[in-house]
Formats: C-alpha cells, sequence, structure tokens
C-alpha cells in the first residue's frame, strides 16, 4: 500500500533531525493557521496560487530562495560548527551518515533552490518590463515552471523527516549513488526533486528566449536590449542547451537504480566515468546560468549609480556571447584526473583559461564605467564593489585550478572549496543581492532599508573573508573535503576561525531579514514609497512605469529610439502632460491548472522515491488530464477595456502630482 | 499589488488569441530543440555502451533487420499521411483532416506495436535491460523514442476528441496546435533514422 515506507522512515531517534523538522512544521502550519485566521485563503489563491502575472511568479521564486537560503545556511553552519570540534579523536556532534546529508544537501539547496529560483525570480521581474512587454511569451508555463520548482523545494524538506537525503556529495557520483552503495531514499529524493525542478528551469529557458526574441519594444534593436536582458538571453541559450543533459543523467541513474540497468554501475559494462561527464557537460555552462545575471545585475547597478552610461556597451555583449560558448568546452576541468591524457587536458586547461579574458573585460567595463562618475555608494553599489574585488581573487584561483599539474595537487581539497565559494559567494550571491535591492522598490513599491541593507553587505564580506581564506590554506595543508573528522592537529585553529567567519555571515543573513520586516513595517513612510517608479533614476524601461507596474506593465508600448531608453526619454524632457489616448489591452487570465498539475508531479515524485506504484500511476493520469482539460478550454484570455486602463494610469498620475505638489509646498 | 486587477472580469473579447499565437510554434521548435539536445545525450550514451556486451548478446544476434525495417516503413509513411491531414488542415478540410490524423494514428499505433513486440521478445528470451551495458543504452534509446510516438498518438487522439466530439472550430489556435504536432511528428522520424543507422544497420555490421 505504500511501497517502502513504514513509520520506521521517520528517525524519531535523532533529536537534531526531529527538532529542525518539528520547527520547520511549526513555521508551516502557523503561517496556514494565519491565512485563515485573516481569511486570506481567497487572496492567496486568486492573486498569487493561479496568478500568470510575471510579476508575482518573479516574488514567489524569490521567497522560495530566501527561505531556502536559510535552509542551506543551517546546513552550512552545521558543517563549519563541526569540523571545528572534531578534531584529534573527538567526534563532534554530527554522526557521519547525517553529516554526510548535510554537505549534500548544502550544495544541492544552494545551486538548484536557493541561486536558481533568485535568479529566476529576479529575471521574472525584471525582463519583461526592460523589453515593453506585457507579459512573458507563456505565461501559464510560467506559472508552471514556478510551482514545479516549489514543490521540488518541498521534496528536499520532506526528505529532513520521512526518509533521508542522499548521502553522495551534491552531484551524486557513482558507482557511491548507485542502489548498491546507497540502497537507501536519499539519492531518490535527491533525483526527483532535481528532475521536477530541473523541468521547470528548462520551460523558463524556453519562455524567456523566445519572450526576448519576439516580444520586445518596438525599436529595440539587440544592440539596444539592456545588458540586463542580455544576460538573460544568453542564459536562457544555456538553460535550453544544458538542462536536457541534466535531464537525461539523472534519468539514465534512475534506470540503474530502478530497473537495474548498467549505464554507470560496476559490473555488465556500466561506465562511472560517462556520468561524470554528463554531469559536467550540464554543470559547467551552470555555473554560467548563475553568474552571468548577476554579471547583468551589476551592469544595471554601476551606470545607475555612477550615474553615467555603462562603458563599453558592444564590448559587454561580446564578452557575454563568448563567454556563452566557451562555457561548454571547459566542462572537463572537473575531473582533469580522469587519465584522458596529457593532451586533452592541455586543451581544457587552456579554454578555461580563455574564459578569464571576457570576464576581464568586464570587470575594466564596470571600472571604467566608475571612472568619472559621481558614484552614489548605495548598497547596490557595495555589493558590486565588493563583488570586484572578491570575484576578481576567485577568478584567480580559478586559473590556477585551471593548470591541470597543480589541479593534481589541489583537487578535492578544501582549496577547491574556498574557490568556488569565493566565485559564488563574491559573484552569484552579491549580485542576486544587489539585483534584489535594486527592483525590489519596482517590484513591490517600496524601497529597502539601507541601513540594515549596508550591514548585511558587511557582515557578508568579512565573513566570506574570515571563513573561506582559511580554506585556501587548508587545501595546501591537504585537508580533502567533505570530512567528518580528523586527526590533524595542525588544521583546527584555521577550522575554527572559518567557523567565525560563518557566524558573521550569519550576522550578514539575519540583517537581510532585519532589513525586509524594517522595510515591510516602514513601507509607508515617504522616505520608503517609490511614488514615481524611477527610485534611483533608472536608464531602462522597467522604470518608466510605476510601482508596482500596473498588471498590464505598460498602458501604451513604450517606443524605443536609443540604447538606455528611458534615460534618453528624461534627457528629452517629460512628455507632454495630455492624457494619452489608450486602446483595449489584451492579457491572459489566471489559472489553476499550472499549480494543480505541479503538485500533481510532487506527489507523483513522492510516489517514485517510496515505489508507492498504484500512486505513481493515479498521479500520472491525473497530470495528463488536467492538461488535457486545459488544453480545452478556449476561454484563456481578456481584454482589459481602455476606460479601466484610463482609470488605473490616472490614479498613478494623480499619486505623482500630489508628491510633485508636496515637493513644491 | 495591483490592486483589484486580478479580480475584476472584463466581459466578452475572448476567442482568437492573435498575438501570442505566432511565439507558440516558435516556442515548440525551441522545446524540439532541447528534445534533440536529450536524443544527443542518450545517442552518447549508447555511443559508449554500444560494445560492452558483458558476455549477453551483440546487435547481430538480436536485430532482424526486415522486421525493423517494416517497422520504419511504418513511421515514415505517416509522415507523410500527417503532411496530408495538414494539406487539409490549411484547406480548411475538416473531413480530410480527420480522416488522414486517423490513418496517422494507425500507423504510429502500429510502430509502437511492433516496438512493444520487439522488446517483449527480447525481454523474454533472456535479453532484458538489466543484462548488460549495450542493452541498458540500447532499450534506453529505442524506448525514450518510442515513448515520444506514444506521447504523439495521445496527443493526436486528444485533437481528433476535441475536434469531432467538442465540435471545436478550426480556428487559428487550433491549426497552430495541428502544426506543432506535425513538427513533433516529423522530428520523431528524423531521430529514428538516426537510430535505425546508428542501432540497427551498424549494430548488426
Amino acid at each position: 500500500m505504500f511501497g517502502k515506507l513504514t513509520l520506521a522512515d521517520i528517525p524519531f531517534d535523532q533529536p537534531i533531525i526531529i527538532g529542525a523538522g518539528g520547527f520547520m512544521g511549526l513555521v508551516v502550519l502557523a503561517v496556514l493557521g494565519a491565512i485563515t485566521y485573516f481569511k486570506k485563503w481567497g487572496y492567496i489563491y486568486h492573486e498569487w496560487l493561479t496568478s500568470v502575472d510575471h510579476k508575482k511568479i518573479g516574488a514567489m521564486y524569490i521567497m522560495v530562495a530566501l527561505v531556502m537560503l536559510l535552509r542551506g545556511f543551517s546546513d552550512a553552519i552545521m558543517m563549519r560548527t563541526q569540523q571545528a570540534m572534531a578534531h584529534d579523536g573527538l567526534p563532534g556532534y554530527l554522526p557521519p551518515h547525517h553529516y554526510d546529508q548535510i554537505f549534500t544537501a548544502h550544495g544541492t539547496i544552494m545551486i538548484f533552490f536557493m541561486a536558481m529560483p533568485f535568479m529566476i525570480g529576479l529575471m521574472n521581474i525584471a525582463v519583461p518590463l526592460q523589453i515593453g512587454a506585457r507579459d512573458v511569451a507563456f505565461p501559464f508555463l510560467n506559472s508552471f515552471s514556478f510551482w514545479l520548482t516549489f514543490v521540488g523545494a518541498i521534496l528536499v524538506n520532506v526528505s529532513l523527516v520521512i526518509g533521508e537525503f542522499g548521502q553522495t556529495g551534491w552531484l551524486a557520483y557513482p558507482p557511491l549513488s548507485e542502489l548498491k552503495f546507497s540502497p537507501g531514499v536519499g539519492v531518490d529524493y535527491y533525483i526527483w526533486s532535481l528532475q521536477l525542478t530541473g523541468l521547470g528551469t528548462l520551460l523558463t529557458g524556453i519562455n524567456f528566449f523566445v519572450t526576448i526574441v519576439k516580444m520586445r519594444a518596438p525599436g529595440m534593436t539587440w544592440m539596444r536590449m539592456p545588458i540586463f536582458t542580455w544576460t538573460i538571453f544568453c542564459t536562457a541559450i544555456l538553460i535550453m542547451a544544458a538542462f536536457p543533459i541534466l535531464t537525461v543523467t539523472f534519468g539514465m541513474l534512475s534506470l540503474d537504480r530502478y530497473l537495474g540497468m548498467h549505464f554507470f554501475t560496476n559490473e555488465l559494462g556500466g561506465n562511472q566515468m560517462m556520468y561524470v561527464n554528463l554531469i559536467w557537460a550540464w554543470g559547467h555552462p551552470e555555473v554560467y546560468i548563475l553568474i552571468l545575471p548577476a554579471f547583468g545585475v551589476f551592469s544595471e547597478v554601476t551606470p545607475t549609480f555612477s550615474q553615467k552610461r555603462l562603458f563599453g556597451y558592444k564590448a559587454m555583449v561580446l564578452a557575454t556571447v563568448a563567454i556563452t560558448f566557451l562555457s561548454f568546452v571547459v566542462w572537463l576541468h572537473h575531473f582533469f584526473t580522469m587519465g584522458a591524457g596529457a593532451n586533452v587536458n592541455a586543451f581544457f586547461g587552456i579554454t578555461t583559461m580563455l574564459i578569464s579574458i571576457p570576464t576581464g573585460v568586464k570587470i575594466f567595463n564596470w571600472l571604467f564605467t566608475m571612472y568619472k562618475g559621481r558614484i552614489q555608494f548605495t548598497s547596490m553599489m557595495w555589493w558590486t564593489v565588493g563583488f570586484m574585488i572578491t570575484f576578481v581573487i576567485g577568478g584567480m584561483t580559478g586559473v590556477m585550478l585551471a593548470i591541470p599539474g597543480s589541479d593534481w595537487v589541489l583537487h578535492n581539497s578544501l582549496f577547491l572549496i574556498a574557490h568556488f565559494h569565493n566565485v559564488i559567494i563574491g559573484g552569484v550571491l552579491f549580485g542576486y543581492m544587489a539585483g534584489l535591492t535594486y527592483w525590489f522598490p519596482k517590484a513591490f513599491g517600496f524601497k529597502l532599508n539601507e541601513k540594515w541593507g549596508n550591514a548585511s553587505f558587511w557582515f557578508w564580506l568579512v565573513g566570506f573573508y574570515v571563513a573561506f581564506m582559511p580554506l585556501y590554506a587548508l587545501g595546501f595543508m591537504g585537508m580533502t573535503r567533505r570530512m567528518n573528522h580528523y586527526d590533524n592537529p595542525d588544521w583546527t585553529p584555521y577550522l575554527q576561525v572559518a567557523a567565525l567567519g560563518a557566524l558573521l555571515v550569519l550576522c550578514g543573513i539575519l540583517s537581510t531579514v532585519i532589513q525586509l520586516v524594517v522595510s515591510i513595517r516602514n513601507r509607508n513612510l515617504p522616505e520608503y514609497q517609490d511614488v514615481t517608479g524611477d527610485p534611483w533614476n533608472g536608464r531602462t524601461l522597467e522604470w518608466s512605469t510605476s510601482s508596482p507596474p500596473p498588471f498590464y506593465n505598460f498602458a501604451i508600448i513604450p517606443e524605443v529610439h536609443e540604447l538606455d531608453a528611458f534615460n534618453e526619454v528624461k534627457k528629452r524632457g517629460h512628455e507632454a502632460r495630455a492624457v494619452p489616448t489608450y486602446s483595449d489591452i489584451h492579457m491572459p487570465r489566471n489559472t489553476p491548472a499550472g499549480f494543480a498539475m505541479a503538485l500533481l508531479a510532487g506527489v507523483m515524485g513522492f510516489a517514485l522515491i517510496w515505489h508507492i506504484w498504484w500512486l505513481v500511476a493515479l498521479m500520472f493520469v491525473s497530470i495528463i488530464g488536467t492538461f488535457i482539460v486545459r488544453s480545452c478550454n478556449d476561454d484563456i484570455d481578456y481584454y482589459v477595456p481602455a476606460e479601466e486602463v484610463a482609470r488605473i494610469e490616472g490614479l498613478h498620475r494623480a499619486r505623482v502630482a500630489s508628491l510633485e505638489m508636496t515637493h513644491v509646498a | 499589488m495591483s490592486p483589484d486587477s486580478m479580480t475584476v472580469d472584463h466581459a466578452g473579447h475572448g476567442g482568437t488569441h492573435d498575438d501570442h499565437e505566432p511565439n507558440t510554434v516558435f516556442g515548440f521548435w525551441l522545446y524540439l530543440m532541447t528534445d534533440c539536445i536529450l536524443f544527443a545525450t542518450i545517442f552518447a550514451g549508447f555511443a559508449v555502451g554500444r560494445h560492452q556486451y558483458a558476455g549477453n548478446v551483440t546487435g547481430k544476434d538480436i536485430f532482424d533487420l526486415k522486421y525493423v525495417g517494416a517497422e520504419t516503413a511504418l513511421l515514415l509513411i505517416s509522415s507523410v499521411t500527417y503532411g496530408f491531414a495538414m494539406i487539409n488542415t490549411y484547406q480548411q478540410k475538416m473531413g480530410g483532416l480527420l480522416a488522414w490524423l486517423g490513418v496517422t494514428f494507425l500507423l504510429g499505433a502500429g510502430f509502437v506495436g511492433m516496438e512493444i513486440n520487439e522488446f517483449h521478445h527480447l525481454v523474454a528470451e533472456g535479453h532484458g535491460p538489466d543484462k548488460s551495458a549495450f542493452l541498458s543504452a540500447f532499450f534506453t534509446l529505442v524506448g525514450t523514442h518510442g515513448l515520444h510516438v506514444t506521447c504523439g498518438l495521445v496527443w493526436m487522439l486528444v485533437l481528433m476528441v476535441q475536434l469531432t466530439v467538442l465540435r471545436k472550430p478550426l480556428t487559428q489556435a487550433y491549426v497552430h496546435r495541428l502544426m506543432c504536432l506535425s513538427l513533433f511528428w516529423h522530428f520523431l522520424d528524423i531521430v529514428w533514422i538516426c537510430v535505425f543507422t546508428l542501432v540497427y544497420l551498424m549494430g548488426v555490421q
């Protein structure tokens, strides 16, 4: 009836797990209770669950990302404290079985359920607005994508309490991840949660590619596109090219585990290195899927707060495209020790080093943008400057690892761990935090508190260096990654310093939480309000509409004549104050289908993990059925009457006018 | 957030989805390109495992080219018949469209049936996918293609039901859906030609 699932699969004897699971359960119950108490179910259903509005979907993505950041960071600080404690024969407080799940969950969550949703959230909020579009190309698909990511995240969290998570590291290398060596459900949780979110990401990639290619405002040629949109365009290409490989790789691993096949086993002709090649053929482009949008954010933030145009727009575009291409020809540098031979290793070493050239071009472009600019040191600008210094250091250690000879010494050591955290925290995370602060007023109509934003930045920056510089040293001292305990007393002081760094990062995360709370509480104060829709004196089209934008984004689709379209409009002086004539606007209707299908897919994933075959079949049929029913519904869109548009726009204009009046007074 | 925007029901104006529909075909074509990468990856897996027989059968032992040739013929002819269905679509001839869709469906179902029969025989004779890396790769590659064809059949059936039982008119939206399925169907033909060549023809050498 319940497949492999029994009551014994809930680890009641593990106080840490049950405590954490119980706490999460209480939070969920509290939220659900609050929704019921305040009678908000209708609001949640109509405005969020069924919404196909890209701005709301983007906001939900970022909410998932922030929650999962807390989860992923809990894992991180547990690892740091464990390694600070477990020296000289001491066992620490985490048994190996649990510790292995923690480092696996940390990597999986931070990449797939923190960084990816964060990035997709930012692009959902900003891209359609930047290109002057009213929505994405496939709004229903967008909703489905989000909910797939959501149920994937839920599955990862369910694994905490029901069963276990993988103990294989975040990429689940076979043969360790094969049934013979990982007979539990941990790897299955890993596979199915990632298959669900991976499908969602693939659909997002297609969606945004079509949106950018087909739905740009009239006059916005390729070379008039904002850089953030350019980076998302390249990211969409990378997603479309890389994620099918991930799907197949996990598919083959599933076939090994479920049907006893021999793709990656030790027996009957299986080839473990095929998995490693395939997963990195996805994994390296994935690195650039994460970092390119961060580069895009910096390319928006730097000109805005230097109050001049971006230096070297064309070089920036070219560099982005070059990185997109190069990211597909470097995957082997993740396993130089495979034994591919000197020539192959040399090829991949050189292509890897080549990537530092376009990246260096970008760094100089940002620096020259700042040069002679009137720089406003907002928290976003701090994140950017912190990024430039930190990322360059991480890039240089990356070039060190790109030399096959030194990689043979340093691979699998904490030097590698320090390197990729150096670029992911210093690049991806700093970029997304800057992006969040930058577009937050656009999405919600009020700004974030700067004091706590700056505090968050400084804690993260200092915390990062304190936590990871010792790891570089430990790598040279021979400490390998993923150690539960160790017997070399020389390592201990370094690990204790690293644990201190993790505490500082914790303060950074708490600062962000406080920042959100303070800003939401004070949102109606004038210094937080964004009445005009252009709080930073921005240069691109998203700042030309109100904050938050009306659900149709633009009452009249803007015409673009130059790069930095909105800046040009402002330079020409405000357009005539006469009320323009509006026409009916064509919009998609909300639908519960995306939410329903994703939820059913989540249950199907759970059933697959526990081999509850009747439930798998039932859910599979239900998903197909829901989709067919949805496809029979022709009433999926409507027109907003011109009078309604005029009313909404009138309200916004009145608000702006009243603000100007107060200024004059 | 945008007040009352989502709850206000704007009356009338249903029907055509004019300014979004061309995106559908383009988007679907992009999906097919990602599917192409999916197949390419499985082909790569097959290339790695194709000589890993692990003491079990080789391609020469199990492939019956005449049988697979007939299977191939069914699928290739079904592509032609789908083309006829599309000609009728563009001429707004519902009768012809449904008739050719029906023929295409039968040919496709015949293909899938023959494939299931082939798989069934192999498993029954002890050459299942768990016996060697070669057999794993073979079953996965051919099976993934077969699953795609099955999805295409279900899609075709749904469209036929929508156009007959539900009496949906042949609007632009449905023409675009038929076009997407057409792209899908021809795409699967191209993939099958690669499967036939790389798996079967090169397998019996």
